[in-house]
């Protein structure tokens, strides 16, 4: 079980190394999407401060959502998703070594990218480290429950936009969270109720989603 | 034992078969035809579980398959319309993640070897995207010799393939068929088989449009 999850990560992180432009794609979505802020708002550093938590956040979410269309679509038109879903091993793992493999390609680098960023907003530093700590435990997230939405939408045309409509209500609450956490860190509140809840949203999507997204994909690929 | 029983499968509100019913043993294999849009293809998909039949049960050593997905999966090898390639992955990659993902450990000198044998000597470390139609059959066949799987579902095996390839493909279904293995296919064009039994169904138009 073990080796067919660990065949599915390696599998997608060497297409992922061979075709880098979908990855730099994203990465440059969510850096170009969180500079235009301070350019537009212009050099109010209090305002700035304000709103970091909440436009990195949205900028991440909105990051995943443009890579997910792509976690199960090219598999499906190849007919390698076929074989996945023949493989002996429960679908669920692969689908989860898969969601692990993309969120390693398309979230990890945001999250390694963000206090680079956090400096056009003039965050102090332990400010960008609790960013950096939700964006860690929240990306996971985002991919695991984006996952349910590409998976239902497989094959579907124009499932790009669908997609949106249903995972981002299902974004939501790691948004306030996250960007919550990183808020009441900055206001001297303490952010560990905030950070507990969104380790409890990655539990509870790390176990429920592959299952979900594994239903999903038997009914899309029929 | 390979067992379908009174199948039906219907699409929307079109029915694409039913009471259809066959058994493959050991050393048999059975040979489906018919015209286009006869439903060959759902057919083979519902035998190997990808599709949900509306009526009856196929099984698998007398159990039904939905009861039993992952031991027939490691049972079961099926290739179908799409290859399964990956455009950017060698021809030695494509065979070694596609065996692995099947649970059949495979050696990467192995991989180099099957590929060769099908005829693709020279080409095993190309990107699968740049191999013509004919050769990207011939990687997605060369599965075929590495596997240990009883029963092989083949959709159009025979398609884009040259004479060369007929040639190699019918000896690797006749070899299987011998051992004991069990094949369905699906083809245009007739297969000579030297060994084991070979039994044919028609699916195809009768008044009601179903068989």
């Amino acid at each position: 079980m073990f080796n067919a999850f660990r065949t599915i990560v390696v599998r997608d992180l060497l297409l992922a190394m061979r075709r880098r432009s979908d990855v730099l794609t994203t990465l440059f979505f969510f850096v170009i999407v969180v500079s235009l802020f301070p350019l537009g708002i212009g050099p109010e550093l209090d305002t700035l401060r304000l709103i970091a938590p909440g436009v990195f956040w949205v900028a991440a979410l909105l990051a995943s959502m443009l890579a997910l269309e792509k976690l199960f679509f090219v598999d499906y038109q190849d007919g390698s998703l076929e074989q996945m879903l023949l493989a002996p091993q429960p679908l669920s793992i692969l689908v989860l070594g898969k969601v692990l493999a993309h969120w390693l390609v398309t979230g990890l680098p945001l999250v390694l990218l963000s206090p680079l960023l956090g400096l056009q907003y003039d965050l102090p530093a332990a400010t960008i480290a609790t960013m950096m700590f939700t964006l860690l435990i929240g990306t996971p997230a985002l991919s695991l429950i984006g996952a349910i939405g590409a998976a239902l939408t497989l094959g579907i045309r124009g499932g790009g936009v669908l997609v949106s409509l249903l995972v981002l209500p299902l974004y939501i609450p790691v948004l306030i969270f996250g960007a919550g956490a990183v808020e009441a860190e900055a206001s001297g509140l303490g952010g560990a109720g905030h950070l507990s809840m969104l380790g409890a949203i990655l539990l509870l999507a790390a176990l429920a989603a592959p299952l979900a997204t594994a239903a999903a994909l038997r009914i899309s690929a029929e | 034992m390979l067992e379908v029983v009174d199948l039906q499968c219907t699409r929307g509100d079109r029915c694409l078969f039913s009471g259809i019913g066959f058994t493959v043993g050991e050393g048999e294999l059975l040979y489906l035809y018919g015209h286009n849009g006869s439903g060959k293809t759902t057919l083979m998909r519902t035998l190997c579980g990808l599709v949900a039949p509306t009526q009856g049960e196929v099984r698998w050593k007398d159990q039904p398959i939905r009861k039993q997905r992952d031991e027939y999966a490691a049972e079961l090898l099926y290739l179908g319309h799409k290859n399964g390639l990956k455009d950017d992955l060698t021809g030695v990659e494509n065979l070694l993640f596609a065996c692995r993902l099947a649970g059949v450990p495979v050696k990467e000198e192995q991989a180099w070897k099957m590929l060769e044998q099908m005829g693709l000597r020279g080409h095993e470390d190309l990107p699968a995207r740049v191999l013509s139609q004919g050769q990207q059959k011939r990687v997605a066949l060369a599965r075929l010799l590495l596997s240990e799987a009883p029963l092989w579902i083949l959709d159009e095996p025979f398609v884009g393939l040259d004479v060369a390839a007929v040639a190699l493909l019918e000896n690797v279904l006749a070899e299987h068929v011998a051992r004991g293995g069990m094949v369905v296919l699906t083809t245009h064009q007739e297969v000579a088989l030297t060994s084991g039994k070979v039994k044919k169904l028609r699916l195809g138009w009768k008044e009601d449009g179903c068989v």
